[in-house]
């Protein structure tokens, strides 16, 4: 790349020009191994990412019907805003994206700085925390299932026996998409806390021995080093967490047999984009709400490192 | 090394690129010097031995009968995966013959992938063409063209397990005609105890809907207006099939508090004789027994119930084989002859070879499918006598009824998911407001009506 830049100057003779196909050459040769490797990542992306990005943008302006496929403008952006299930999909996406930051974005990092204060059993715990990540997703949505069934579920009678009210959970419009959210957040959170983990990890310790001396307790040293030392961390996991939380869809899926709960109070926007692909056989419309959803997330990326680079300054 | 090694990956990333590319064209095995090769799918799977074994007898027979013509068989099962069908359509994968539900027609020839057949379908391709019912005939066709061959059908009606009826009191020849018999016989059957629920239905997967269309019918109304623009089921009928159902959760309480039910749910509380009845296809008992263990004679089966008698309409509706739109006459004629031999001849085949189902030990009696009129029906009907392995006697109430079948609404599905939410809130919420939920309903049903215009 130096040689190529170094030599692209005004110069035209012919001299010189065979001069810059043999440094291209010779970069190209000496680079071989490395655009090797390169050409096999970027054809993976390009067949496997890239190219259903754009057939997803060229499909959501076009309507499919007998065989013919024709552009229909925003006829499918229309059809989706029109649809009694679009801003209550959004609502529901918006309630689940905030519970589960508050649950699962603040736990985990409590749960880490808790392990990172413990001298024994670190290992155990970790073993404990992570456990449910490597379940089967499925597997562990079925137990919670089963957990929050109103009739024989375990946390009704252990509310019963605190003698205290039970509830519907999952048939409940108000309590399913909290349940939705905790099952969720035990099943997600052990990574989440080990990646905490690693950067509370990486906090010199002289710094907490000095708050320690300036008088500082548990949650002022949390507050005064802990966050600001691990602030990039806690904002990457934000970001993270925000981009993959609004694309929910296995967990209502599978507790509300089928995504919409009562009342649809847990239809999200990709478990509508599937019922257009998969239900109604429309991909024009489920290529246009994911392609509202690309760029809702986009957005949210922007805003992110627009922050960030704030902060940094 | 590390050069060769990158030479390598590239390499076979194109040689799996090129595969890939490749592996979408279905004109492989067309024509060739007065041979046709076809490929069919929804053979059995290798799970079910017996099944797949005698799919192999019949097509082995097929060639022998047919020397032109070379099966490929495709194992899937279920025979049709809603999420996969759509996925092969766009992809244009589908086999030469693939099967089909009625209600995916209009689907396949959206995408462009159906082949116009009616040419092909004679007498002499298919023997029984003017004995199957043109209610059935009319599932196939689209302006008056043929776009596929009948395998089998269904109406529904009510299914009841004989064993708590008798516990109950009650007696299982007589099962209810009427949602105020089913009310009676719900309350008996739930007074047993030990968890066991007198009548249960669906809220969810878009099943909520479909039952409340089949109770819909069962009282006369239909799901929307004659130029399928319009809802049509805000009403009496429809608020008399909420009511019923409401009243069953929360004032008689016979339902069981857990809802939020989709297929399969109900199958496994009947099977584990946890409850007494729901509304269901007949085939619904082969799966009990074949699939989670149960017993024919534990089960029988009546009407849909309706206001004052057995239901005035009950929803109707089955599957079929429709034709790759790539494929050649040649493949389209060898085709038919396949179905007519596998699905559509009496005496023979994986449906009507009852003798063979019965020494392999597999259910014969059920009373569908119900495709033939005229002298078809006739031998039909004293072939699976003959053969029975199950007390048709059970089916009596459901088959003597004989309640007409009306055909899934337009946009079935997305009417459906609508309905779910309808039959959940009633299903869950005690103070469920019926009228509320119907007029909810309604506006959306004709929002999705409008947008499919």
């Amino acid at each position: 790349m130096a040689v190529l830049t170094a030599s692209s100057g005004t110069d035209s003779s012919p001299a010189k020009a065979s001069g810059r196909a043999g440094a291209l050459h010779r970069s190209v040769q000496r680079n071989l191994t490395a655009h090797g490797f390169l050409i096999g990542a970027v054809l993976c992306f390009a067949l496997f990412s890239w190219y259903p990005m754009v057939r997803e943008v060229i499909i959501s302006f076009q309507k499919q019907k007998a065989g013919k496929t024709t552009w229909v403008g925003l006829h499918n952006l229309n059809q989706i805003v029109n649809d009694p299930s679009f801003w209550p999909a959004w609502r529901n996406t918006a309630e689940f994206t905030g519970l589960a930051l508050l649950l699962g974005f603040g736990l985990p990092f409590v749960v880490a700085v808790f392990m990172n204060e413990l001298r024994h059993a670190r290992g155990y715990l970790r073993v404990l925390v992570y456990l449910p990540v490597m379940l089967p997703p499925v597997s562990s949505l079925v137990l919670f299932k089963d957990l929050y069934n109103p009739n024989y579920g375990l946390i009704n009678r252990i509310l019963q026996l605190l003698h205290l009210p039970t509830s519907g959970w999952l048939q409940s419009p108000h309590m399913a998409m909290l349940a939705v959210v905790i099952a969720s957040t035990w099943m997600n959170m052990g990574s989440a806390t080990l990646i905490y983990l690693a950067a509370l990890q990486n906090v010199p310790g002289d710094l907490y021995e000095a708050a320690e001396l300036d008088g500082a307790g548990l949650l002022s040293r949390i507050w005064h080093v802990t966050i600001p030392q691990t602030r990039l961390i806690l904002s990457l996991m934000l970001m993270l967490q925000i981009v993959a939380t609004m694309q929910v869809f296995v967990e209502p899926f599978v507790l509300t047999n089928g995504g919409q709960g009562v009342d649809g109070s847990t239809t999200t926007v990709v478990y509508l984009i599937y019922q257009y692909a998969f239900n109604f056989s429309n991909y024009g419309a489920a290529c246009a709400l994911g392609l509202l959803l690309l760029l809702c997330l986009a957005g949210f990326s922007v805003l992110y490192i627009r922050l960030n680079r704030r902060t940094e300054a | 090394m590390r050069r060769s090694a990158a030479l390598l990956i590239v390499g076979a990333l194109t040689v799996t690129t090129a595969a890939c590319s490749s592996s979408t064209s279905n004109k492989a095995g067309g024509d060739s010097g007065g041979k046709v090769t076809i490929s069919i799918d929804c053979e059995p799977p290798t799970s079910r031995p017996t099944q797949r074994q005698q799919w192999a007898d019949d097509i082995t027979a097929f060639e022998k009968l047919h020397p032109n013509i070379t099966v490929k068989s495709i194992d899937t099962f279920p025979c049709e995966t809603p999420e996969l069908f759509t996925a092969a359509l766009r992809g244009q994968t589908e086999a030469n013959v693939f099967y089909t539900y009625f209600t995916d027609r209009q689907q396949v020839l959206d995408a462009g992938q159906a082949a116009d057949i009616t040419p092909y379908v004679t007498a002499e391709n298919l023997p029984v063409k003017d004995d199957i019912l043109p209610s059935v005939w009319d599932a196939m066709k689209s302006d008056g063209k043929i776009y596929g061959i009948p395998r089998t059908n269904y109406s529904m009606g009510m299914i009841i397990n004989r064993k708590l009826f008798q516990q109950a009191g009650l007696s299982p020849d007589q099962p209810p005609q009427t949602w105020s018999d089913v009310e009676a016989d719900a309350k008996k059957i739930a007074a047993l105890g030990h968890g066991i629920a007198g009548y249960g239905d669906y809220s969810a997967g878009n099943n909520g809907g479909w039952h409340f269309t089949a109770e819909m019918y069962a009282q006369g109304g239909r799901m929307v207006s004659t130029d399928g623009k319009k809802a049509a089921f805000n009403n009496a009928q429809g608020l008399s099939v909420l009511q019923n159902l409401h009243k069953l959760r929360f004032t008689d309480n016979v339902m069981g508090s857990t809802q939020l039910y989709k297929w399969g749910d109900l199958q496994k509380q009947m099977a584990a004789g946890k409850l007494g009845m729901y509304i269901a296809a007949p085939d619904d008992i082969t799966y009990l027994v074949q699939s989670l263990g149960a017993h024919y004679e534990d089960f029988g089966m009546g009407p849909i119930p309706g206001a004052a008698g057995p239901g005035v309409g009950t929803l109707a509706g089955g599957d079929d084989y429709m034709f790759n739109i790539k494929d050649t006459p040649a493949q389209i004629t060898a085709g038919i002859q396949l179905l007519s031999y596998l699905w559509l001849t009496e005496g023979q085949g994986q449906q009507y070879n009852y003798a063979r189902s019965k020494a392999s030990g597999q259910a014969v009696g059920l009373p569908e499918p119900e495709l033939f009129r005229g002298v078809t029906a006739a031998k039909d009907a004293q072939l699976k006598a003959a053969s029975a392995t199950m007390p048709v006697q059970d089916f009596a109430p459901f088959v003597n009824a004989n309640v007409p079948g009306v055909t899934e609404p337009p946009n079935a599905q997305a009417i459906y998911k609508v309905l779910d939410t309808t039959m959940a809130s009633v299903l869950t919420d005690p103070n469920a407001d019926p009228h509320k939920l119907l007029n909810t309903a309604e506006s959306q049903v004709n929002q999705v009506l409008a947008n499919a215009q």
